[in-house]
């Protein structure tokens, strides 16, 4: 093997990366007000979690929202495609909750 | 190493485009590829002397001294370029060549097949019938890796990161974020097309798709990172089995990095190749001083780094992390063992080439140099491991159990089998709800209230995985806790290793 340097090959390294960059999207329009809107709450999964959010729904519901509840089957993998497009479907906004 | 002189921009931001990939085309008629270093070469001179006289439009390429053979016109091929790229082994061969392309071949010196290609006849007389020739430059084992990451890179994908004039490679991967805080030995083009060489797999084929960025990963990314992990070219094939184990659903690799526990993909290799790449399997086998051991482990987490930008801080939460996540992977010591091998364990013939992912923290040593008994050490054995994640939890971790050689004679002197010995661990490992419940023991971690009559196992059935390695000096064995196990966690996962 040449010494660094002394080859101009050895100054040049392929890449271990994936090569892929983010995409960038917009953001979705903050909502003006809950009033009528439809929030998503999603459980993770975590121990407790449901409790938290309880009082969540509690407040949504104070302001006029209206909640729908959504579950991960683990916490420990990303939520599948399917309840992901669900959520994005049916709701305006989408509060994920971590809780132990 | 390097002979041939450098070639500035040979391997260059588009390295198809280069014309050294390329096949260079050759001059029609009769082409012969030379060396000086040949003696049938230097025998041959009067024959192609011959060719020459006879108006044969005779082209000689040499390979080692650009003024071989004297006066006789020889082209410079000490580049190699020629001789690579249309496969010459052996010197002298000569070609015949028509409209540019090769229609015959005769390799060494035979008189006849020499006549028959060139149309001239009463080759040689003075020399004899046949010689068989000397190795072809190009074919040099030493120098096989450079010329084919110099001629054939156009079969290597990735993109070409070139450094500048003052940077250190070593400095310069550092700063580009590839490393996991150790030194990478830097992946050029000639050290990944060396590291290809030991699979038969194509550079481009996908073979998994890596956490937590879902970035699809081919055989030639994980050579690059394995070349940077240190890693010979013989132990590509377990790392390619490495990553495809990794990358699975049931191993959920993106769990077990994202995780705030510390746990994470410890390697255990089973079959012949254990032994055919030199991995350790006796003393210090869990930790350091062996190649095969240290970089197989590290290439697997440097693909999850690079590959799948598994960073920690960013999608690795660890909160203590633990140092086999630089690497962790070892070798079953089958020879000694009086038992069946893990990979037999989980449903492979023994002598297939296995590597079994377990999602494990570091190890941590039980001592019972007393216990003669195998009731003794079995009991001795399942009060530590009750230890694991918390002596009042349950089920929701797996482990892998390290028996060393000395522990494992007391069970085989008794006569316990595998199965015998994880009947007793499990049955020691029946837990009374009473000291497992929130409060029990005036600690407020544990299980909820309602469990208090039940009994509940340590472990659920086939949570524990046993292995044998270790020196034989040494009455210990190894505990190695798991994480969140089942579907809501990992799996352990066992991959076929293909060369």
């Amino acid at each position: 093997m040449s010494a660094p340097g002394r080859n101009s090959q050895d100054r040049i390294l392929l890449d271990p990366t994936a090569e892929t960059h983010p995409a960038a999207r917009a953001r979705v329009p903050r909502l003006e007000s809950l009033s009528g809107k439809t929030v998503g709450l999603l459980d993770i999964s975590k121990p407790r979690g449901d409790l938290f959010l309880d009082r969540i729904e509690a407040g949504l519901n104070a302001q006029g929202a209206t909640v729908r509840r959504y579950q991960k089957p683990t916490f420990t993998k990303p939520a599948p495609a399917d309840l992901r497009a669900e959520i994005a479907n049916q709701c305006d906004a989408v509060i994920e909750a971590l809780a132990d | 190493m390097s002979n041939a002189p450098p070639v500035a921009g040979s391997v260059g931001a588009t390295p198809e485009a280069t014309p050294e990939t390329e096949r260079p085309a050759l001059p029609d008629g009769v082409v012969a590829f030379v060396k000086r270093d040949c003696p049938t070469c230097v025998t041959l001179l009067p024959a192609l002397a011959q060719l020459r006289a006879a108006g044969v439009a005779l082209t000689i390429y040499t390979q080692d001294d650009p003024v071989f053979p004297e006066g006789l016109d020889p082209t410079d091929d000490t580049s190699l370029r020629r001789s690579w790229h249309y496969d010459i082994e052996a010197v002298p061969t000569l070609l015949r060549v028509e409209k540019g392309s090769e229609v015959e071949r005769a390799v060494g010196w035979q008189r006849g097949e020499w006549e028959a290609l060139s149309g001239v006849t009463d080759l040689g007389l003075d020399l004899p019938e046949w010689r068989p020739g000397c190795g072809s430059l190009s074919v040099d084992p030493d120098r096989e890796a450079e010329l084919a990451a110099r001629f054939g890179g156009s079969v290597l994908r990735a993109r070409r990161v070139e450094l500048g004039a003052a940077e250190d490679p070593f400095e310069a991967m550092w700063n580009r974020g590839w490393s996991d805080g150790l030194p990478l030995v830097p992946p050029t083009a000639e050290r990944v097309m060396q590291m290809l060489g030991g699979t038969t797999r194509k550079p481009d084929e996908v073979v998994a798709v890596v956490p937590p960025n879902l970035a699809p990963c081919s055989v030639e990314k994980i050579a690059i990172n394995a070349v940077m992990a240190g890693c010979r070219p013989e132990y590509l094939p377990v790392v390619i089995a490495a990553v495809e184990a990794a990358c699975t659903d049931a191993f959920n690799m993106h769990g077990l990095l994202a995780t705030t526990m510390g746990a994470g993909p410890v390697l255990v290799v089973n079959g012949p190749i254990r032994r055919v790449i030199g991995m350790n399997a006796g003393i210090n086998a869990l930790g350091q001083g062996n190649r095969a051991n240290l970089t197989i482990g590290r290439a697997l987490q440097l693909v999850v780094r690079n590959v799948g930008g598994g960073l920690p801080g960013e999608v690795d939460r660890a909160t203590f992390g633990n140092p086999g996540k630089l690497s962790f992977c070892f070798a079953e010591d089958e020879e000694d063992s009086p038992w069946t091998p893990l990979s037999t364990d989980l449903g492979f013939d023994a002598g297939i080439d296995t590597v079994t992912l377990f999602p494990g923290e570091g190890p941590r040593n039980v001592v019972d140099q007393i216990s003669r008994t195998p009731e003794s050490l079995a009991r001795s054995l399942a009060v530590n491991l009750r230890t694991v994640q918390h002596p009042k939890m349950a089920m929701a971790f797996d482990c892998m159990l390290v028996i060393g050689p000395e522990h494992a004679r007391v069970f085989h002197q008794a006569g316990w089998d595998k199965a015998k010995l994880l009947e007793a661990l499990h049955a020691n490992l029946m837990l009374p709800g009473r000291e497992l419940i929130r409060g029990a023991d005036g600690i407020e971690e544990g299980l909820p209230e309602a469990l208090r009559d039940a009994t509940i196992p340590k472990f659920r059935p086939g949570g524990i995985l046993i292995v044998h390695a270790g020196g034989r000096a040494g009455l210990f064995s190894a505990i190695i806790g798991g994480w969140v196990n089942g579907d809501k966690g990992s799996q352990p996962v066992i991959q076929e290793i293909h060369a």
